[in-house]
């Protein structure tokens, strides 16, 4: 594999408190990842050094090969879209010819129609936009600078789900067409999983799952109905989390189910409900050493 | 939740994805040499990485369900049909009729009965589709 973002022993502190702590990622060319994790988990941080907006404290970091600070060359194959991007006092069009002069495989034609999906007027003004529709701007730029490494963080601030579904549709068909790296970091993850190829977990600045992320898929299931059948299924299985209600019972177990458990699950009239991997993040999350998960490429 | 056309959550999406291929080239949609669609239509369609996508289609090919024409693209393999029929007949078996001999089994109900309970069942569903039919 060709990491295209490499990352090693990434530290990256503040006055009193640790971002990031000894992060280590690798990204292979080409590929889409989602970089999830609560609000504060140092997801902007990681991507703020991956742009060369930041320093690390520790540690190294590579984008294409080289370390991205105050590196003109690698900068300019790079876009970076934050979470409600700051914008100088100007026109939507002046902001996309600005765009244009900096990658150099920017694609106008790629960048009006964006914008015409996302009913955004060229000459309107930056600074009379709603939120959602500057939201809407950072993803037309990230988008058609068509840069081999495309970070977006939390880029969709105050968009409906009607423009959000225009944002997924878009990047995968921009992506098919063009292969680049991209991160996208969100707390939105069930409604973007299913464009990932990998996942990174991270949670008070250490990464705490990197996996497939279509290896995840039914990972972990919520087995619920009476406690004796509930036990007597669970038994011997890795087990996340349980519940209790009087006779009723509620158990996170860990593991891919086979088609032989299922009907023994169906037999003991028990209920079984894969955990989305919102719930797996949250669960992973919340233990920091999180349970290996027997599917390819999965390492905790 | 986003619409995934129709994916569920739980099994891998390109197991899924290899699944309904499978079952379009079994009904005869995708008909023995036809082009199979490419890894970008499948990820467009059902929304999903094109490398899951790829992951599917491989799955099939590596099965040789299909195959691959250097340049062209995927095609339904010769057989890959009968080959699918046989696997759902197999899978029926499974899934079916070994559990419903069982528990006949338990009933007391011996080959010879079953046997003519499927034949007047057979018998009451052609009758009552024939009765929506008038």
């Amino acid at each position: 594999m060709t990491a295209a973002i490499s990352v090693a022993g990434l530290t990256r502190r503040y006055r009193d408190q640790v971002a990031l702590d000894d992060v280590s990622v690798e990204l292979e060319a080409g590929s889409i990842t989602g970089l999830l994790g609560r609000n504060g988990a140092g997801k902007t941080t990681l991507l703020r050094i991956l742009a060369g907006q930041e320093f690390p404290s520790a540690g190294s970091v590579r984008v294409l090969g080289q370390p991205p600070a105050e590196n003109e060359p690698v900068l300019r194959r790079m876009v970076f879209v934050r979470e409600d991007q700051a914008y100088p006092d100007i026109k939507v069009g002046h902001a996309l010819r600005a765009a244009s002069w900096f990658h150099p495989n920017w694609d106008a034609g790629l960048a009006g129609q964006l914008i015409a999906d996302f009913g955004l007027g060229p000459k309107k003004s930056i600074k009379r936009l709603s939120r959602g529709m500057r939201s809407a701007l950072g993803i037309t730029i990230g988008l058609a600078a068509r840069a081999e490494v495309t970070l977006f963080d939390e880029p969709y601030a105050g968009l409906d789900a009607v423009a959000r579904q225009i944002f997924y549709d878009r990047l995968l068909a921009e992506y098919a067409e063009r292969p680049r790296t991209i991160l996208l970091s969100t707390h939105l993850i069930d409604e973007a999983a299913a464009l990932f190829e990998r996942v990174v977990v991270i949670d008070q600045g250490r990464v705490v799952l990197e996996a497939a992320a279509d290896g995840l898929r039914g990972v972990a299931t919520t087995v619920s109905g009476p406690v004796l059948a509930v036990q007597d299924f669970t038994a011997g299985r890795p087990i996340w989390n349980q519940r209790r209600l009087g006779s009723q019972a509620s158990v996170v177990t860990v593991g891919q189910l086979d088609e032989a458990s299922r009907a023994r699950a169906r037999s003991l009239g028990l209920d079984l409900v894969p955990l989305t991997l919102q719930q797996l993040v949250v669960h992973a999350a919340g233990w920091p050493a999180a349970p290996e998960a027997d599917s390819e490429g999965v390492s905790a | 939740m986003p619409e995934l056309a129709g994916l569920d959550e739980g099994t891998p999406l390109f197991t899924q994805v290899a699944e309904r291929l499978a079952a379009e080239i079994a009904d005869g949609g995708l008909a023995e040499g036809a082009r199979v669609p490419s890894t970008n239509e499948l990820a467009a369609f059902y929304r999903i990485n094109p490398a899951t996508a790829a992951k599917g289609i491989n799955l099939l090919a590596d099965d040789g369900l299909l195959e691959k024409r250097r340049g062209i693209g995927m095609f339904v393999a010769a057989g890959a049909r009968q080959r699918l029929l046989g696997q759902r007949r197999d899978d029926f078996v499974a899934r079916y009729l070994r559990p419903m001999l069982t528990e006949a089994g338990r009933l007391g109900l011996g080959a010879e009965e079953l046997i003519t309970l499927i034949r007047d069942h057979d018998q009451q569903a052609s009758d009552s589709a024939a009765g929506v039919a008038v």
